[in-house]
């Protein structure tokens, strides 16, 4: 059987996840910024609790389709879509599910550190209370819990009050990662974390990354391949909105099915 | 190596002309801050008081004030205050310095300040009660005796005034309230009979005066407030006398139609209201800019709207004055009189100008400047921040108000100080929507409910504007005019300087910006 060219570059290079082992289901997704399409006919599945990673030159849609798990782009009223994207089998774009919820449920970490203007406490906490419904003790259990999932816990226990602005680039973002695992998500987003700090914080983010999988999804954009290699189970490549490789990270850089990709991972286009 | 330095590159006229332009500005600034405070301060200093014998004999006592040339080689005149209005007619005196005999200083001319007729310079010759004074005690044992019977005055004074403020005023309150009441009524008669008391105290004694060319006068003492002999008086005596001047009048009301006395309640005023109009402009302000920023959809509607918005900030304020008469004071004002208070028609409640109408008319016209700035303040926070927020699950109102607003506080105090800064030295619209001439009764009482909105008040602008103009005594009342204008200015530093307090304890608190 064979599909269109265009949806389906080439059949064997896209590796696929059965249902019950997989929590984002895309099919068929296509996203346009005012008529202008951005992701056409993607489809693909994310494996639970693996690191798996979108790279693909510079707007071929890799960011995009991140915000779209989320559903980040309800806020612009230009963006349209068509095909699903299922999360545990459930169309996030269901008129009954609540947006917050599902961010509640898949959070996201941003290229920029952007904690809050208020404390590290506050900040971690600031989930938490938008839920409510907890005590003081929980929440100071949760808050610690967080910290030390992001390995921030040691550097900060000590001033929690201090503001979340006077720490480093690179325990910003451990901060804005512990603030996304107080809400307890299923799938954590992240978008470049690295891309704006120096190589000894990227290393941190890196084995954070890698010691979060055990307790949840993590779907990590980013335009470092090393970095793809280093910490992701599996990478789908994009370019020009489609997906046109998605492997076992190993298989995927080591012995691409595609020339297409083999060009990119080895440098001879931008 | 030889490495080669570059030359410094001239900047060139341009450097050298902004310096310029920006040290000129703050020259101005500088030699008009000192103008008033010198000319305004100057008042309150006890002055040194000469005799004047001119050539034709003629005796006069006086300070002296400024000096002009008078026409092509006819020497000088000079400006002097002589007080005596009650003897001479006149307080002021022109005098052509050739004519001049001698200046003296003796140390016993006294300086009277009167209730009624202004200053009297002069002699003193005795005090005691109005049957039996006569001319023959030593000067001494008169000052002594003058300056006792004044301060018991000045205490009499207190305790009258103390009398009135809290039992008087009380009771007729509570006889408002229930006419019948025994008890207020026989403590009313009671208190009544103890102000009476007082106010017998305080007559019956008289100073004898006399003025330098020898003319009588018999001077009540309770029209008395103050005596001071300046030529006799020490500099730390002096000093005294002139933080008091000044403390005076900061904490007293006005005397004599404005051209004496204090301006305390218009300091009220101008601060009440002007905190009025920052209650009243900061939500409204905030809000409206939260609808173009956050809610509304970004179109060309929108632009319109801002473009309005801006725009409005340029409109003269006495149309602004003319819009509050109009809408707030015979549209508002007159309705609800008819609703709320018609038993007081055809006498207005709300009809007529007053602190509410006054400042709601200030706060429409210091709008658009806290609009724009709260709407620049929103656009400049960063969208990570409020991703951030989204991708937390927070809803847009929960990131609006958790996350937006707190960090664009600083923006709207900007807006608010900005605000601040027009309204308090705004006096066009004030003339239409409640400002007084004369306003003794300050906004704010004992008396439910408290805080009077419909009251006219007093307003330092205003207040400049009819001292200059509007007294009997131009040259009297000048120094007045610079020390209410150096008030103004230091009541509006005093406002923004809070404001700018306020911004600086919200910057710090949410931290300084890590980016730029």
């Amino acid at each position: 059987m064979t599909l269109p060219s265009r949806f389906q570059p080439s059949p064997g290079s896209i590796i696929d996840f059965p249902p019950e082992a997989s929590c984002f289901q895309i099919e068929g997704l296509g996203l346009s910024y005012s008529g202008k399409p951005a992701l056409r006919g993607l489809s693909l599945r994310v494996p639970r609790h693996r690191v798996t990673a979108f790279i693909g030159p510079s707007g071929c849609g890799k960011s995009t389709l991140l915000r779209a798990l989320n559903r980040l782009h309800d806020l612009n009223e230009e963006v349209s879509y068509e095909g699903k994207i299922r999360l545990e089998g459930e169309d996030i774009h269901a008129p009954e599910v609540a947006v917050d919820e599902l961010r509640r449920r898949v959070g996201m970490v941003f290229q920029v550190p952007n904690p809050f203007p208020m404390s590290i406490y506050d900040n971690v906490a600031f989930g938490l209370r938008l839920q409510g419904g907890l005590t003081r003790r929980r929440m100071d259990d949760i808050v610690e819990w967080a910290l030390n999932a992001a390995a921030l816990w040691d550097e900060v226990k000590d001033r929690l009050r201090a503001s979340a602005w006077s720490l480093s680039g690179g325990q910003q973002q451990r901060l804005v990662i512990a603030r996304s695992l107080a809400v307890r998500p299923e799938v954590l987003l992240l978008d470049e974390p690295a891309s704006a700090l120096d190589p000894i914080s990227t290393l941190k983010i890196e084995e954070l990354i890698r010691s979060l999988k055990s307790q949840l999804t993590l779907i990590l954009v980013t335009h470092n391949m090393q970095q793809a290699a280093r910490v992701s189970d599996y990478t789908a490549f994009l370019q020009d909105g489609e997906l046109v490789e998605y492997a076992p990270t190993d298989t995927l850089f080591t012995n691409p099915s595609l020339r297409r990709t083999e060009n990119y991972i080895t440098g001879r286009m931008a | 190596m030889r490495r080669r330095r570059p030359l410094p590159r001239s900047e060139g006229p341009w450097a050298w002309l902004a310096a310029g332009s920006v040290a000129l500005s703050l020259l101005m600034l500088t030699a008009l801050l000192l103008l008033i405070a010198v000319r305004g301060l100057a008042h309150f200093w006890p002055a040194t008081v000469v005799q004047i014998e001119m050539q034709d004999g003629r005796l006069l006592a006086g300070q002296a004030v400024r000096e002009l040339p008078l026409e092509e080689g006819h020497g000088n005149e000079r400006l002097y205050f002589t007080g005596n209005r009650d003897l001479d007619g006149e307080i002021w005196h022109w005098l052509p310095v050739d004519a001049i005999a001698s200046v003296e200083r003796p140390p016993e001319l006294t300086v009277l300040e009167r209730r009624h007729h202004g200053r009297f310079i002069g002699r003193l010759i005795a005090v005691g009660d109005a049957g039996t004074i006569d001319g023959n005690h030593a000067q001494q044992a008169v000052w002594t005796r003058l300056e006792a019977r004044l301060a018991a005055l000045e205490q009499l004074r207190g305790e009258r005034e103390r009398l009135r403020r809290e039992v008087l005023r009380p009771l007729i309150r509570r006889l408002d309230a229930n006419p019948n009441d025994a008890d207020a009524q026989l403590a009313l008669v009671e208190a009544n009979a103890r102000v009476y008391d007082l106010q017998l105290a305080m007559r019956g004694e008289v100073a004898l005066l006399e003025s330098v060319d020898g003319r009588r006068l018999r001077q009540p003492l309770e029209e008395v407030l103050r005596a001071w002999r300046p030529n006799a008086m020490s500099l730390p005596q002096k000093l005294a006398a002139w933080a008091g001047g000044v403390w005076r009048f900061l904490a007293e009301g006005p005397r004599d139609g404005n051209t004496a006395g204090g301006v305390w309640p218009a300091i009220f005023g101008t601060v009440l209201m002007v905190l009025l109009m920052s209650l009243l402009v900061t939500p409204f302000g905030v809000l409206a800019a939260v609808y173009l920023n956050e809610v509304a959809h970004q179109g060309r509607w929108t632009n319109l709207v801002r473009i309005a918005v801006r725009n409005l900030a340029g409109v003269p304020s006495i149309v602004y004055g003319v819009f509050g008469l109009g809408v707030f004071v015979y549209g508002i004002g007159s309705s609800l009189d008819e609703w709320f208070f018609s038993d007081s028609l055809p006498s207005p409640t709300f009809g007529t100008g007053g602190l509410l109408w006054a400042s709601l008319t200030l706060a429409l016209l210091t709008l658009p400047v806290v609009i724009v700035a709260t709407e620049e303040g929103l656009a400049r926070i960063p969208v990570e921040q409020r991703e951030g927020a989204l991708a937390l699950g927070a809803t847009r109102f929960e990131t609006l108000a958790r996350v937006v607003l707190p960090m664009a506080v600083p923006a709207m105090l900007t807006g608010v100080i900005l605000a601040v800064a027009r309204a308090a030295g705004e006096v066009a619209p004030l003339l239409l929507v409640g400002v007084a001439k004369l306003a003794p009764q300050v906004p704010v009482d004992g008396e439910f409910p408290f805080l009077h909105l419909e009251r006219k008040f007093m307003h330092l602008g205003y207040h400049i504007y009819d001292t200059a103009f509007h007294g009997s005594d131009v040259q009297a009342a000048m120094p007045l005019v610079f020390a209410s204008a150096l008030l103004l200015v230091l009541v509006i530093l005093v406002l923004n300087l809070t404001a700018i307090f306020l911004r600086h304890h919200f910057r710090v608190r949410h931290g300084v910006q890590p980016r730029p």
